[in-house]
């Protein structure tokens, strides 16, 4: 595990909880992105400005990163186009039909002891591990 | 005015957080789902760290009648775990362990002008519109597989 980052992962999870914490104490509402993401795409009037004031508020802080942090944008790993399309529908379909992503059902969902997030995600770690498995030691794309 | 701001602020250090702690790297991404290669724990810690802090977060939230800055509380209330969310967490993990990205780290990600992220956002904004057409399909077969049915029972 020459990668091991587990203090700067920490931080990290604990600011994204910080974040998704102040958006449910103040506003009552749920920080899941994919959802955030959909409701700009087909947008219902009702929840358009968080949505899109949060959104801003991610691209605002990846500049942020981008200037302070650059290092948060060495991918490391960047797929051929095509797999990066498949991928995205792919996210794009699939956080739609089960209503959340990493964000909604893995950390928020979780934390409200939800069984339907604690099983989406069960669920969507061993696809990606199965995927990756693949990818990584079958077809030998390891990078 | 004040509720935008806070959305904004919270996007903002979402996207640090994000940064932070690696997710923002397909490296870590799929080095945390390479269970049986050299696996990386870090995204472990995100979640670990993320929902303590939420933990904590709900727990305060069900004390209180309303939101500081809202009239009420919109909680997912469903507790039935039915096929879509099955097949629909499936596909969701299929591309995140395919791309290396999930819907925040993608968007945060388009502030590094990079390329290939904005492929994979606007593929994946097809993938919701693709998902918004083939639901309203289902809805209007089956609105009307019950229109034939009740045709069929005023008949006879």
């Amino acid at each position: 595990m020459h990668n091991f980052t587990p203090i700067a992962s920490l931080a990290g999870g604990i600011l994204i909880g910080l974040s998704a914490s102040a958006m449910l104490l103040m506003e009552g509402k749920i920080a899941g992105i994919s959802g955030i993401f959909a409701g700009l795409l087909r947008p219902a009037k009702r929840d358009l400005l968080w949505k899109a004031c949060f959104a801003a508020g991610l691209i605002a802080g990846g500049l942020l990163l981008k200037i302070a942090l650059p290092t948060a944008f060495d991918f490391g790993i960047v797929r051929p186009y095509g797999a990066l399309i498949a991928a995205g529908l792919l996210v794009g379909f699939g956080t739609r039909l089960g209503n959340g992503c990493t964000s909604g059902h893995g950390v928020c969902g979780i934390s409200r002891l939800s069984a339907r997030s604690i099983v989406a995600t069960c669920i969507f770690i061993a696809s990606g591990a199965i995927v990756v498995y693949l990818v990584n030691h079958t077809l030998g794309g390891a990078q | 005015m004040k509720s935008a701001l806070i959305s904004f602020l919270s996007g903002v250090v979402f996207a640090l957080g994000l940064g932070i702690s690696g997710m923002t790297r397909p490296i870590k991404v799929i080095g945390f789902l390479d269970f049986l290669g050299a696996w990386d724990a870090s995204l472990a810690f995100v979640m670990l760290g993320a929902i303590a802090v939420y933990f904590v977060a709900h727990r305060i939230s069900r004390t209180m009648r309303s939101p500081i800055l809202a009239a009420e509380f919109s909680i997912p209330r469903r507790a039935d775990i039915d096929a879509r969310l099955i097949v629909g967490a499936a596909l969701f993990g299929a591309g995140w362990g395919l791309g290396g990205f999930c819907p925040g780290p993608a968007i945060t990600s388009l502030a590094s002008g990079a390329a290939p992220v904005a492929v994979f956002v606007a593929a994946m904004a097809a993938g919701v519109y693709l998902h918004g057409w083939w639901a309203a399909a289902r809805e209007t077969k089956a609105q009307s597989e019950t229109a034939s049915i009740a045709a069929a029972a005023a008949d006879a």
